[in-house]
């Protein structure tokens, strides 16, 4: 029988060596196990005197624990090293594009209409739209242009039959929440509109937003004022210079054409704006009082404003788009440009 | 309305302003200026020379050698215009002179011969586009004079673009007026003094229509000489408001309209007969037109006649027979006033618009036709001589525009334009305006001047203060208004989330025109005749989409000829469904074509087929949506017969997903796995309001069934059948496997149900499951002919 220290450094020295889980388990049941040689030690304490035996147990048990916790240490050792070569064999190429669905995009016309009516949901005015084949009635009669009248030549108009239309702008939809909402009235009105014009700057349809407020104290003021802060929040200039020239449009009185200072070259003249250093930006003025009558509306009691504009050239100047056309074109490498 | 800045300051107003800041001015006050151009080109050293003799160059044929008269001395030169021929008066750019481009005139040879200058045509001196021959001058064009002093070149075109309110400043006087009212200053103006006549012939004139014109005035002249040159001056300012001479009548009459605002046409009296009656057209009587179009004359048309013919489409356009011709010895002017309303569409309906009709029907001065008529006296007698006879004029004083007062309230102009405006300065601007002004207790009465069509109402008059005050002196406020919440249904999803839940799943949003071809129509529609134009752009875009699909399948077309093999694309709108009532519904398509994913190393390159398609279709509407909507095969014209569906919810068909059928794709250059969708928008917008159910917390079990079934047996009878058979206990149900194919027989298929029971208050048996899928597989078998797959 080997003595108890040359059993233990033998012990020592395999498990240091043992090279995985299943090399240790076999070293624990060759000195640990049952028929273990540690075992046979402690079996043969009967042999020793009554005063001998437990000094010795003490000794072997001692060995005993301290060659449990070198397996058990070994054996977390080996199961880590194992881990970590095992992550070290599923290392992956993690520059390789990820998977993913290719994003798609909304159109910059849908991109600016959205931007407009969060501005003006902001401050209370409610969106709504209509019909695109309107009737004579709403799309002119109503905005106070008779037949024959001159104002009709602004409008090429796209005729359907003796008395129905392509919208040319959508006022009618202004005057359809007219004639059935009490003012106070806060609207705005984006949609398609038609006119039979077809060349580098006219598209046949193209997309407009109009506002239209009511109430029983709003002013020319507050129309100015509301048009430059719309203006200048949308181009997210703060400095943006905005001019009112007096116009003419049959539905509003004083009726206004806004420039806004060229956004391209800020006003020092370029061909964005025909080096004039302003682009003409929208239409608007007070509600003519022929337009309440019209919808039943008390012209002594309220006042109102109304303002217009081309969605494709807010789209175009903001997003630097050159072609009108470019809009209508749905060329993917166009579009996707808008994500 | 173009008009010579020269011809109004020199004679009208002259305000203290460069050209630049007149222009911004009178653009800030409603004539908005549209361009600014030199009435010549930038040219020096150029003067009236005279050509003495003009002789065959030796060595070339088409040249001639020029001794040329320049007013201090004779110099040679050598010149190619077919018109250089002795004693003409034509401009010379001497040694020396830079003409437009910075050209600098030099001695020069040529073919052996010096010459020293250049004599130009008008299109060197960038005076016009005109380059058939020299300029020729007046024969009393002063030698040796600048010509640019001679001809007052240092002149702009001011180009107005005005609106069509203010038919007022369609003349050099009415633009003055605003620009006279804008500085403050007096208005000027030649002076206009009655001619008295001298001799007493008159010729007859019956208004029979003086409800349409209500005022025409008419003056012989007689023994005018038309071989009269036009004065240069007359000639120059024509040209610098847009228009060419023509003969020294038409010139004058021209002059006067630029000038003064009123039409006025000139008949040579020798073709007249009897007496001149303005009259209503008779039924299908024709006329030929001064620009030698033949019309048969629309119900309703004013005439100006004769005793035998129609003369004139009144306020329109003359007639070919009775206009001035170099033959005319007498004449018979005429000045009238016509309502607008009745020339308002009437020349657009025969295609014709002149700078008559664009006057009358816009509104002209009412009372200006008796000045007019005596300015164009006094030019044409000094121009063409002759003798005038007395002025006839037949008035309807009841049927001229009625100027009625406009009460004009203080408390008004503040109401609208947020401000209190001084009481003198709404004066100043409305008197100013010719407007007559009377003080009331409120503000003012106010009647508006006859050249003003556009002055009925109180806000008319609160226009004109804001206009001249300047809208940008015009106080800025900010709109006030009662803060309230309003309710908004949870249940109703905004069109921008759905827009922005398909570009997140790879779709791209495309705006086509609401318009499309017969034939893009016909192709998938045909069983609805479409809304048409009238006066379509192009027969491309002539009749109002009933589908939004062909739209789509063109752009498909478009980004796949330009390579592009995977492309998603959807749009919202409207379609156009006729009928007796014309419906315009709202609604979103899809379409796509190519592998079901973008190409990338971790995607096979597969192709899509229905089921891709009826997904994006089931994402758009949402897991509850979905589960609603039911799918019914269907056969629609372009679409493949095989795998195109109706989309009903609640019993109403509200879209279709389909492939394209492939003779559509291969006639639209798409590919054969091209797929489509469309559905009524409101289907999409419509959600519901979540409601909490208690979570069970029993477990689940789950039983699978593989079945062989006929092909026939879709996978909804299936489905629809476990439920109902299954009762409340089947929680989920699922199809994880679908095979067709080899190793089963062709008419059959295999399909594969994983189905999930679960008891809301204790935890199943496993009997009673086993007795329920024994339950559905006998019900299933019974209805079906399924057979369990080992």
């Amino acid at each position: 029988m080997q003595p108890l220290n040359e059993l233990k450094n033998e012990a020592i020295v395999a498990i240091n060596d043992a090279a995985d889980a299943a090399a240790l388990e076999g070293l624990r049941v060759d000195y640990l196990g049952k028929k273990g040689k540690l075992t046979g030690l402690l079996k043969g304490l009967g042999q020793l005197s009554a005063a001998e035996r437990p000094a010795a147990g003490a000794l072997i048990n001692e060995v005993k624990q301290e060659l449990t916790e070198l397996l058990n240490n070994r054996k977390i050792l080996l199961a880590d090293a194992a881990l970590e070569s095992q992550l070290g064999a599923e290392k992956i190429d993690v520059t390789l594009p990820g998977r993913r669905i290719d994003e798609g995009s909304l159109h910059p016309i849908t991109r600016t209409i959205e931007r407009m009516q969060e501005f003006f949901s902001s401050v209370g005015f409610d969106i709504v739209e209509g019909p695109e084949i309107e009737d004579d009635y709403h799309n002119f009669g109503a905005l106070n242009i008779p037949e024959h009248h001159p104002a009709r030549a602004m409008h090429d108009t796209f005729y359907v039959d003796d008395t129905h239309v392509l919208r040319t702008h959508t006022s009618p939809v202004q005057v359809r929440v007219m004639e059935n909402q009490a003012p106070p009235l806060r609207i705005i009105c984006p949609g398609r509109v038609y006119r039979c014009d077809s060349d580098l700057t006219h598209s046949p349809m193209f997309h407009q937003v109009e506002g239209l407020l009511i109430d029983e104290h709003s002013t020319f003021g507050d129309l100015k004022g509301l048009i430059e802060d719309f203006l200048q929040a949308f181009f997210e200039r703060e400095d943006l210079d905005v001019r009112f020239r007096p116009s003419y449009f049959p539905f509003t009185e004083p009726s206004a054409e806004v420039d806004i200072q060229c956004v391209k070259c800020s006003g020092a003249g370029c061909r964005v704006c025909s080096n004039t250093g302003w682009l003409e930006i929208l239409g608007c003025g007070m509600v003519n009082p022929k337009v309440f009558e019209f919808s039943g509306i008390d012209s002594e009691k309220f006042t109102g404003f109304a303002f217009g504009m081309g969605v494709e050239r807010l789209a175009m100047l903001r997003y630097g788009i050159g072609d009108l056309r470019l809009n209508f074109d749905n060329d993917l490498r166009f579009l996707r440009q808008f994500v | 309305m173009i008009i010579s800045e020269q011809w109004l300051r020199s004679e009208w107003v002259d305000p203290a302003l460069d050209t630049e800041a007149l222009a911004h001015q009178i653009t800030m006050a409603g004539l908005e200026v549209d361009a600014i151009y030199p009435v010549a080109g930038d040219f020096s050293g150029v003067v009236v020379a005279q050509i003495l003799s003009a002789v065959q160059h030796p060595d070339a044929d088409k040249l001639r050698l020029c001794e040329v008269d320049t007013g201090s001395g004779t110099v040679q030169i050598v010149c190619g215009a077919p018109n250089a021929r002795a004693g003409l008066k034509a401009p010379l750019a001497q040694v020396g002179a830079i003409l437009p481009g910075d050209f600098k005139i030099k001695k020069a040879k040529l073919r052996g011969v010096e010459s020293e200058g250049m004599l130009c045509a008008e299109s060197e001196l960038q005076i016009s586009d005109e380059n058939a021959g020299l300029m020729e001058l007046p024969a009393d064009a002063p030698v040796g004079v600048d010509l640019r002093k001679y001809l007052n070149l240092d002149d702009h075109m001011i180009e107005i673009g005005l609106t069509p309110n203010r038919a007022d400043c369609l003349s050099v006087a009415g633009i003055a007026r605003d620009i006279a009212v804008l500085n403050g200053q007096a208005l000027k103006g030649p002076v206009i003094e009655s001619i008295p006549a001298v001799i007493a012939d008159t010729f007859a004139i019956d208004v029979l229509a003086a409800e349409h014109c209500p005022r025409y005035l008419g003056r012989v002249i007689r023994h005018v000489d038309l071989a009269r040159p036009t004065p240069l001056f007359v000639v120059e300012r024509l040209r610098r408001a847009g228009l060419r001479s023509i003969d020294p009548v038409v010139d004058v009459t021209n002059y006067v309209m630029i000038e003064l605002g009123q039409p006025l046409h000139a008949f040579d009296l020798d073709t007249l007969s009897g007496g001149i009656v303005v009259r209503e057209a008779y039924a299908d009587e024709t006329m030929t037109l001064l620009d030698g179009s033949d019309i048969t004359l629309l119900p309703g048309s004013l005439l100006i006649a004769d005793h035998e013919k129609p003369l004139a489409l009144a306020g329109i356009m003359g007639g070919e027979n009775s206009g001035v011709s170099d033959t005319t010895r007498h004449i018979f002017l005429e000045s009238a006033f016509f309502m607008p309303e009745l020339i308002a569409g009437r020349a657009r309906r025969y295609g014709l618009h002149t700078d008559a009709s664009h006057r009358y029907e816009r509104g002209v001065d009412f009372a200006l036709q008796r000045t007019a008529m005596e300015r164009a006296t006094a030019l044409f007698l000094e121009i063409v001589g002759g003798e005038p006879g007395p002025i006839t004029e037949v008035v309807a004083e009841s049927s001229l525009p009625q100027r009625n007062a406009v009460n004009l309230r203080a408390a008004r102009i503040r109401r609208v334009l947020g401000f209190d405006m001084n009481a003198d300065q709404v004066e100043c601007i409305l008197i100013g305006l010719g407007i007559i002004v009377t003080t009331t207790d409120e503000g003012w009465s106010c009647i508006a001047p006859s050249w003003r069509f556009d002055i009925a109402q109180e806000v008319d008059l609160i226009e004109e203060l804001a206009r001249v005050f300047g809208y940008n002196n015009l106080p800025v406020s900010h709109i006030k208004a009662d803060l309230t919440i309003k309710s908004r249904s949870e249940t109703y999803r905004a069109l921008p989330s759905i827009k922005q839940r398909l570009a997140a799943r790879g779709f791209c949003e495309a705006i086509t025109f609401s318009f499309v071809s017969p034939e893009q129509q016909q192709m998938f529609n045909p069983d609805l005749l479409p809304i048409a134009l009238r006066n379509p752009i192009s027969t491309d875009l002539s009749v109002m989409r009933t589908s939004l699909i062909p739209g789509l399948l063109g752009v498909l077309a478009h980004n796949v000829k330009r390579q592009a093999s995977r492309v998603r694309v959807f749009e919202t709108g409207l379609r156009f469904l006729p009928g007796e009532n014309l419906q315009q519904v709202p609604t979103i398509a899809l379409a796509m074509t190519g592998n079901r994913d973008a190409e990338s190393w971790s995607n096979a390159a597969e192709t899509i087929d229905f089921y891709d398609m009826k997904g994006e279709v089931e994402q758009l509407l949402g897991a509850e949506s979905a589960a609603k909507l039911q799918l019914v095969p269907c056969q629609r014209a372009g679409l493949h017969n095989g795998q195109s569906a109706e989309i009903i919810v609640n019993g109403h068909t509200v879209g279709v997903i389909a492939r394209l059928h492939p003779s559509a794709a291969s006639k639209l250059d798409l590919p054969a796995a091209t797929f489509v969708a469309e559905l009524d928008t409101a289907i999409i917008l419509d959600t519901f309001l979540p409601s909490y159910e208690e979570i069970s917390k029993y477990p689940e079990v789950r039983r699978d069934l593989a079945l062989m079934v006929d092909r026939e047996i879709s996978a909804s009878m299936l489905s629809e059948h476990i439920v109902q058979i299954a009762g409340e206990m089947l929680e989920k149900l699922v199809i994880f496997d679908v095979y067709e194919g080899k190793s089963i027989d062709p008419s059959r298929k295999s399909i594969a149900f994983g189905l999930t029971f679960r008891n809301r208050s204790r935890t199943l048996e496993d009997t009673e499951v086993t007795k329920a899928i024994s339950q559905i597989v006998d019900s299933l078998r019974e209805n079906f002919g399924v057979e369990l797959r080992g």
